[in-house]
């Protein structure tokens, strides 16, 4: 450690004002704050005094976002064994089971992660370079979750891309980290959705190569609880059929097939408990993201049209990535309202949307990710006129007591 | 004839002034007809030719339109001149006139023209009028040719109907590539016009 301290200091001078790569001084910042933490403190406007800083919310997100990122890659070993036949779907979970499974997604996902990294955190560099400000450390979180939100079959080139589209389009046009109207990581997959809409929808790509089609078993399907549900509605069918006979309680544990974070509850829960309890996400907003989605399922239930609507509402939490959207993203604190009231509205209506689109619209399953962005940019409204409506409140109890 | 003055009017449109970069103007039409760049090319011409001489036009009319009901003279002449153009194209180019549909006529609500006839040709003479109608075209038209490279090559892999991807390339064909459906969207278009304003801003302020 103290060699590491004396070597930075040894060539601070070098990248300070005057110095020989003066230019790249908000590389070697970033590196350095990355390693110690830094001696600066907030000097001007009104503010909390605190010894969180961004770097420690972000890493709070990201160890939050580790047990999904871990389940993700252990089910993506454990969807393909199960489609090449290689793991009947009632094997019992062995010791050697889940190692194998683990391992063999750990070397398919690790990639996307790597290349989501590479190309967010290069181009904040060279903005950071251009602009001459400090690198931020916002994209640490983003890059985890674009991964997490593509489905495992999504061509490398793809997630470049579309990283480039968010970083560049949502964020830095905007000022850059906490200036961004609308969730990066979000923003990556509706670029893939809208651009290369074959590789992020339909029954095939959430499961390892099979797309490719090549020693995929006839009884295996690739579909996700969602596709079920839609592909009834469009067939007009009586009642709703899951593939593979999973149920409930699958979608709950994760072993389904679906974007790679998204499947496993029970992780999603375990970092929306590790966000809870740090105060580092809002509970106002996951609670009415889910009380939304609820409310707008049991209406759907008392119009019951079809079968999709008649499905019980607790089910919609548990498919897609309604709980993956209503902990991570619709908590990110930058796109999300910024008033207690707005809070509650905003989650309620992206719950409620959510929904919504799910079931009325076939050709969107998962309304989810388009919920989200939706009501991200309606958040200044939102606040707007809650904070309109407690000016004149307050303005009313002054007249009056004028008057008295 | 082309003094230096005539020369400005001429290339000011195409550059610090540029009607949809600058002004703002007629973003409408150029996310509509972008998405290849033939009808592009169509309409960046036809776009030309109705504001050159409706500028013309109304330039020789100027001093006799009675300013209360000049609007309504203008939306006349530029009517008109719309017309003749959607005849010559569905005579000519009949597919790239069924692709521009209805685009063509609504270049008479496309604020560029109505923009050069208030603040151009209302106050100046025949000719200069008639050379900032070319200028604005131009301006309007190179917007509308960058919109329709990209578009076109992203979106379909192609550029004027000749193949640029090469089919190799495409994953149904073994490859890796795979065309950009989203650039096909209008929103793509937005999003491009603001990455074109955007360089064009960086660079002013440099200067």
């Amino acid at each position: 450690m103290k060699v590491l301290r004396r070597y930075i200091d040894r060539i601070k001078p070098g990248f300070e004002k005057g110095g020989k790569f003066e230019k790249l001084h908000s590389t070697f910042d970033a590196f350095e704050t990355f390693l110690f933490v830094p001696n600066t403190v907030t000097r001007s406007g009104s503010h909390i005094r605190d010894v969180n800083d961004m770097k420690r919310t972000m890493t709070v997100v990201v160890i939050a976002l580790i047990p999904a990122l871990l389940f993700g890659m252990f089910n993506v070993g454990l969807q393909h064994f199960r489609a090449a036949g290689e793991v009947a779907m009632d094997a019992p979970c062995t010791w050697s089971l889940i190692w194998q499974a683990f391992w063999y997604g750990f070397l398919r996902v690790l990639p996307i992660v790597i290349v989501s990294y590479v190309t967010g955190l290069g181009i904040e560099f060279i903005f950071a370079q251009i602009r001459g400000h400090e690198v931020n450390e916002g994209f640490l979180v983003s890059g985890m979750l674009i991964p997490l939100v593509m489905p495992v079959d999504v061509p490398l080139w793809m997630v470049a891309a579309a990283t480039a589209f968010a970083v560049i389009l949502g964020k830095e046009v905007f000022g850059g980290t906490g200036m961004n109207a609308f969730n990066p990581a979000l923003l990556a997959r509706a670029f893939v959705f809208f651009a290369y809409t074959p590789h992020i929808s339909g029954d095939k790509v959430w499961v390892d190569g099979m797309t490719k089609g090549a020693g995929i078993i006839d009884s295996f399907s690739g579909a996700t609880p969602l596709t079920d549900a839609t592909n009834a509605v469009v067939e007009k069918a009586s009642s709703l059929m899951w593939s593979n006979g999973t149920g409930p309680w699958d979608w709950f544990v994760g072993t389904i097939p679906g974007s790679i974070g998204e499947t496993s509850k029970i992780a999603i829960l375990l970092g929306a408990v590790i966000l809870l309890w740090t105060g580092v996400a809002n509970w106002r907003i996951m609670l009415s993201v889910v009380l939304g989605g609820l409310g707008m399922g049991l209406v759907f239930n008392l119009i019951g049209a079809d079968a999709y609507m008649e499905m019980p509402a607790y089910y919609h939490l548990l498919m897609g990535g309604f709980l993956f959207g209503a902990v991570f993203m619709a908590t990110d604190p930058v796109t999300a309202s910024q008033t207690n009231t707005g809070k509650w509205i905003y989650g309620a209506l992206i719950g409620a949307i959510a929904v919504l689109t799910r079931v009325v619209n076939p050709g969107y399953p998962e309304g989810m990710m388009l919920s989200i962005l939706f009501m991200n940019a309606l958040v200044p409204l939102i606040d707007h006129y809650v904070v309109q409506v407690s000016i004149r409140r307050r303005n009313k109890r002054l007249t009056l007591t004028i008057t008295e | 004839m082309f003094s230096l003055k005539i020369w400005k009017v001429l290339t000011s449109p195409m550059g610090e002034n540029n009607p949809i970069t600058v002004q703002i103007l007629g973003i409408c039409s150029a996310l509509a007809v972008t998405a290849k760049l033939k009808p592009a090319i169509v309409m960046a011409l036809s776009v030309m030719i109705v504001t050159a001489f409706s500028n013309l036009i109304i330039s020789v009319m100027r001093n006799s339109i009675p300013s209360r009901v000049r609007i309504i003279v203008q939306l006349v002449v530029i009517a008109a001149l719309v017309i003749v153009v959607d005849q010559i194209l569905k005579a000519y180019v009949y597919d790239v006139s069924k692709q521009l549909s209805v685009f063509v006529g609504l270049i008479i609500t496309n604020c560029i023209l109505m923009g050069r006839l208030e603040a151009f040709a209302m106050a100046n003479k025949p000719w200069p009028s008639f050379v900032d109608g070319i200028g604005n075209g131009i301006g309007y038209g190179v917007i509308l040719v960058i919109l329709g490279v990209f578009r076109e090559i992203f979106g379909a892999g192609t550029l004027l109907g000749y193949r640029i991807i090469p089919d190799a390339w495409y994953i149904k064909n073994g490859g890796f590539y795979e065309n950009n459906g989203l650039v096909l969207l209008p929103p793509m278009a937005l999003l491009c016009v603001g990455i074109i304003i955007w360089v064009v801003n960086a660079r002013k302020k440099k200067a």
